[in-house]
């Protein structure tokens, strides 16, 4: 399993990597490997609000559907098509190549809120 | 939680395991689809020993079965085997099951999730004469599916398997161990379904020849995954889901095995109603645009009401693209027929499909 450094995570499998005021987001190794393979992700528009803790989006596997939450408030300012066209990328580079939403990040002060590396192994160790 | 003779097999190989019908099972390996496509394409062992067998004896064992399944076992010869079901005396399904004639004996398959249930109504039916014995525990079940089933399990036999017809089973060697061969199989691929003593070392010598066998096919474990997307597709029906005890099999689409014409037996009565009254609702078959994924419970709509649920849905690997079963009413059950599934909330149109959804090339 997987678990990079230099992102935040929330408890529910979602993590969030930080540059200036943008924030892209994904779901984590953990989230992927439980769900299986992947076949649909549905995202919101672009210019669309998100809430944190909210679901923006939903997630289908073969076996199991799964909604997807905020890590922090913000405007979805770019999808990548890649995840929508080829979700199985989700299951194969969950950090890299398997972000789904890049967002305007609304408060910067949500994230220290989140969990870092240590508190999500932590929580999926259980 | 039990555990199948092979449970240390699956965890060593990485399977993923979950409870299913009260035993520890494998959901996945490698991937859903990855382990679908194998058994579609080469071949694929699934170990199903969860299964439930019973065995049934003695000289009054045919009226028996007569009397407690919808099929007509008087068909069945020593080699034969039939799909079935028992029904309950309003007409719904108590399980859907395979009955084999053993020459001797006839042995029963149910469901895992059903077995105790089974049991008890078999029981409770049971006349003077007849002798009922639950042999689950005794018994492995590994089912070997896909075209290469023939050429991987061939090597490990004397039994000419190419002779065994569809639904026909025979007792010998294979791997070395003593075992019932039976061409039968919940994927529609062809293949064979082995049962032979339930036990840790003969399993795993049984398992490991069958992958050496199967190895220059790219032979693959296959989970209870995979094993239900593959019967979706054929539009198999799955206990729990898309039978149960509030459905009969007319409806279920299993008219076909159910001989109204056979003579008396447990439910006759209603399902001859029903015959004669004509379908309220059918189990239809579907198929959705694109990968919008229907799921067992949710609605069907047409022209703003609900006129139905979905049973089974999933995505199906060989088509591309969501598929799934429900009962609508027997009006709105032709083939091209526009049903609409909600969804999150969203009513996404899809069309009644003829079963199965996918074709063997």
């Amino acid at each position: 399993m997987n678990f990079p450094q230099n992102i935040k995570y929330t408890k529910d499998h979602e993590w969030i990597r930080v540059d200036a005021e943008f924030g892209w987001i994904g779901i984590t190794d953990y989230a992927q490997s439980e769900l299986g393979d992947i076949v649909f992700v549905e995202l919101p528009k672009i210019g669309t609000g998100i809430e944190q803790g909210k679901a923006f989006g939903t997630i289908e596997a073969v076996k199991a559907v799964s909604d997807l939450y905020a890590p922090v408030n913000g405007e979805v300012v770019e999808l990548n098509k890649e995840v929508q066209d080829s979700p199985e990328v989700v299951n194969k580079e969950p950090y890299e190549r398997g972000w789904m939403l890049k967002i305007r990040i609304e408060n910067p002060s949500q994230l220290s809120g989140l969990l870092d590396v240590e508190s999500y192994k932590k929580l999926v160790a259980k | 939680m039990k555990r199948t003779a092979f449970n240390r097999i699956h965890t060593s190989l990485g399977g993923k395991m979950v409870e299913f019908g009260g035993f520890e099972m494998p959901v996945q390996y490698s991937g859903i689809i990855e382990e679908h496509l194998a058994v579609r394409k080469s071949v694929g062992v699934f170990d199903v020993s969860h299964m439930g067998e019973f065995e049934i004896r003695g000289e009054h064992a045919l009226s028996f079965l007569q009397e407690v399944t919808v099929n007509d076992v008087s068909r069945l010869t020593d080699g034969k085997a039939q799909y079935s079901a028992m029904c309950y005396e309003n007409g719904g399904i108590v399980d859907d099951l395979l009955v084999y004639h053993c020459g001797e004996h006839y042995m029963l398959v149910v469901n895992a999730a059903n077995l105790g249930k089974d049991f008890e109504w078999l029981q409770s039916h049971l006349p003077k004469g007849v002798s009922l014995h639950d042999k689950s525990d005794e018994v492995s079940l590994l089912a070997v599916q896909g075209p290469k089933a023939v050429s991987t399990l061939q090597k490990l036999t004397d039994v000419d398997l190419s002779k065994i017809e569809y639904y026909h089973h025979v007792s010998g060697k294979l791997a070395g161990e003593d075992m019932i061969i039976s061409r039968t199989g919940y994927t529609g691929e062809l293949g064979f379904e082995l049962y032979f003593l339930s036990d840790e070392s003969i399993g795993k010598k049984v398992w490991d020849k069958i992958f050496e066998a199967g190895g220059e096919f790219g032979i693959v474990p296959v989970g209870l995954g995979a094993r239900d997307t593959l019967r979706l597709e054929m539009g198999f029906c799955l206990y729990g889901n898309d039978i149960d005890q509030t459905t009969n099999p007319l409806e279920a689409g299993l008219g076909w095995i159910t001989k109204l014409d056979k003579g008396d037996f447990v439910g006759r009565d209603p399902l001859l109603k029903v015959n004669q009254d004509g379908l309220k609702r059918k189990l239809i078959g579907f198929s959705l645009p694109e990968r919008a994924l229907a799921r067992h419970g949710y609605n069907i709509r047409s022209n703003g009401s609900v006129v139905g649920r979905v049973t089974s849905g999933t995505f199906s690997p060989s088509l591309q693209k969501g598929i799934g079963m429900g009962y609508v009413p027997a009006g709105m059950a032709k083939p091209g027929q526009a049903v609409n599934v909600e969804i999150r909330g969203k009513e996404i149109q899809g069309n009644v499909v003829k079963l199965p959804f996918y074709q063997r090339s």
